[in-house]
């Protein structure tokens, strides 16, 4: 067992971080996906994670957003634990209804969109609203139709995914994540399923969401050119651990490690 | 004999066994809303964590679909006495047929409910939504429409089971053209007029229940 003392109840003092992963690890029987992972994303801040297949970048956004558990380590939220809970004065594995209070805070885009096919997209985006935090339909339809609006999608709010494209659908999946009003936003490879001329409509959204909102962000991109632009920080990941991180320009630009280095080059080659 | 088709007994002995018929589809009925219901609760049992629930359901299922329906009826209406649990032909006949059919729509049911995405489970948890939400507005309408098939042909097999029921009297088709060929000593025409009106039923039943499938597809929005 893991001595749970070392970790403190919440996070107190100035300049609290809005995530932080605290040694964290994780394991799928025998493979140690994560290892001791200590990463910080501050308030505001758009943090991109990059790194190899495999490499467990993934892994960390779905430990955030607890559809996975962790082995060890603690996982804070706005300074309170995510995946574990206060009880008798020391922190336990976090119950479903702490996981629900704390999950609020947090929304993700999938690789492969996930919405919801009997749903048309305004359903879609209505459906955590109303059902979720109990919002009037009349309330959740005005709060769904802005952000329908706001990554162009407005016109097709009657269709079911089944008719848009790629594109569109991602569109409407992060209109319906933010329609929970999400402190951490969290895009795992949003562009990867997508054709490659219908990538910047998405991308775009993003960069308007980064622009014009005080949204925390984390997500996971091979879109190196992206990245650099709107990322305030990027993290690159090699088996399980940050090798190396650092502003987009000094981390692109000139790269301290090997792998980094190697990583790299051999993206820039695939074009 | 009794080789030759006597129109006049046919029309004499045809209002008894229609009216039989409504015995037998109030029996088909009432067993398939019973296996409906607790045959969703049978799945959605063998999907919760709790594994010695899990392992019980699936054992009970497992015996309810390796053991004949007959035996399972006269169990109920038989056994269930010895044990103080008196019921009437009808009762004991529903909850038989029911608890044979539930078993089967069970694993309809299962192989519905598999068939919604991983990925959907997980849009519901990025959404915050508890299990009971997720169930029932999310992966259960989605695994309606897969299942609606099987489900169609357990509604058409509970349907062609009940004149199993006339075995503890319960008075549907086959129960009533027995009654009266032990009254007439004709069997030719009341056995005929039983298959005539199955086949009547079972048809067109088949038929709609495919155009049913079409028709929850697209209400749903599903292709
Ligand atoms: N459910 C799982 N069971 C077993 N291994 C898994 C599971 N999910 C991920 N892994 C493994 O964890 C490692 C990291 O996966 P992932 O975080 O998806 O990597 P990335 O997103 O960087 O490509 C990989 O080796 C992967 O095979
Ligand atoms: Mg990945």
């Amino acid at each position: 067992m893991e001595d749970m003392s070392q970790y403190p109840l919440e996070l107190t003092g100035d300049n609290i971080p809005m995530v932080r992963f605290m040694n964290v690890t994780k394991r799928y029987g025998k493979l140690t996906v994560l290892d001791r992972l200590d990463l910080d994303v501050a308030t505001g801040e758009m943090v991109t994670v990059i790194g190899p297949s495999g490499s467990g970048k993934t892994t960390v956004l779905r430990m955030l957003m607890t559809l996975e558990t962790i082995n060890e380590g603690v996982i804070y939220v706005d300074g309170k634990p995510l995946t574990h809970m206060e009880k008798n004065g020391a922190l336990v594995p976090a119950s479903p209804k702490h996981l629900r209070m704390m999950r609020s805070q947090i929304g993700m885009c999938f690789q492969h969109f996930n919405l919801f096919p009997h749903m048309t997209a305004l359903e879609n985006c209505m459906e955590g609203p109303v059902q979720v935090l109990g919002m009037s339909k009349q309330e959740a339809r005005k709060r769904s139709e802005d952000l329908l609006d706001l990554v162009g999608m407005i016109e097709k709010k009657d269709q079911h995914p089944s008719r848009l494209s790629g594109g569109q659908q991602q569109r409407v999946a992060i209109a319906r994540a933010l329609a929970m009003r999400p402190k951490v936003m969290l895009f795992d490879e949003v562009t990867s399923a997508l054709d490659p001329e219908v990538i910047g409509e998405v991308t775009n959204v993003i960069r308007d969401l980064v622009d014009k909102h005080n949204l925390t962000m984390l997500m996971v991109t091979h879109q190196m050119g992206f990245a650099k632009d709107i990322s305030d920080r990027i993290c690159f990941f090699f088996d399980g651990s940050i090798e190396e991180q650092g502003a987009p320009d000094a981390l692109f630009g000139n790269p301290q490690r090997e792998r980094t280095q190697q990583f790299l080059s051999a993206v820039k080659e695939a074009g | 004999m009794g080789f030759h088709w006597k129109w006049d007994f046919t029309w004499e002995i045809l209002p008894r066994l229609l009216e039989a018929t409504l015995n037998t589809l109030i029996a088909a009925g009432a067993g398939y809303a019973i296996a409906i219901v607790l045959g969703l609760v049978l799945a959605l049992a063998q999907r919760t964590p709790y594994r010695a629930l899990t392992f019980v359901v699936r054992e009970f299922v497992e015996f309810i679909r390796s053991t004949p329906l007959i035996l399972q009826i006269f169990f109920v209406f038989y056994v269930g006495p010895q044990f103080g649990v008196r019921m009437s032909p009808w009762t004991s006949g529903m909850i038989a047929i029911g608890l044979h059919y539930s078993a089967y729509l069970s694993e309809v049911y299962r192989g519905g409910l598999n068939s919604v995405g991983k990925g959907q489970w997980e849009a519901c948890t990025a959404l915050n939504m508890s299990p009971r939400q997720a169930y029932t507005r999310i992966i259960i309408p989605q695994a309606v429409p897969p299942a609606l098939a099987g489900m169609g042909n357990y509604l058409v097999g509970i349907f062609k089971d009940t004149p199993m029921l006339s075995v503890i009297g319960v008075a549907e088709l086959m129960h009533t053209a027995n009654a009266i060929g032990s009254e007439s000593y004709r069997f030719l025409e009341p056995y005929t007029l039983v298959g005539v009106i199955f086949l009547a039923i079972s048809l067109p039943a088949a038929g709609f229940i495919r155009v049913f499938e079409t028709y929850v597809r697209r209400k749903l929005g599903l292709k």
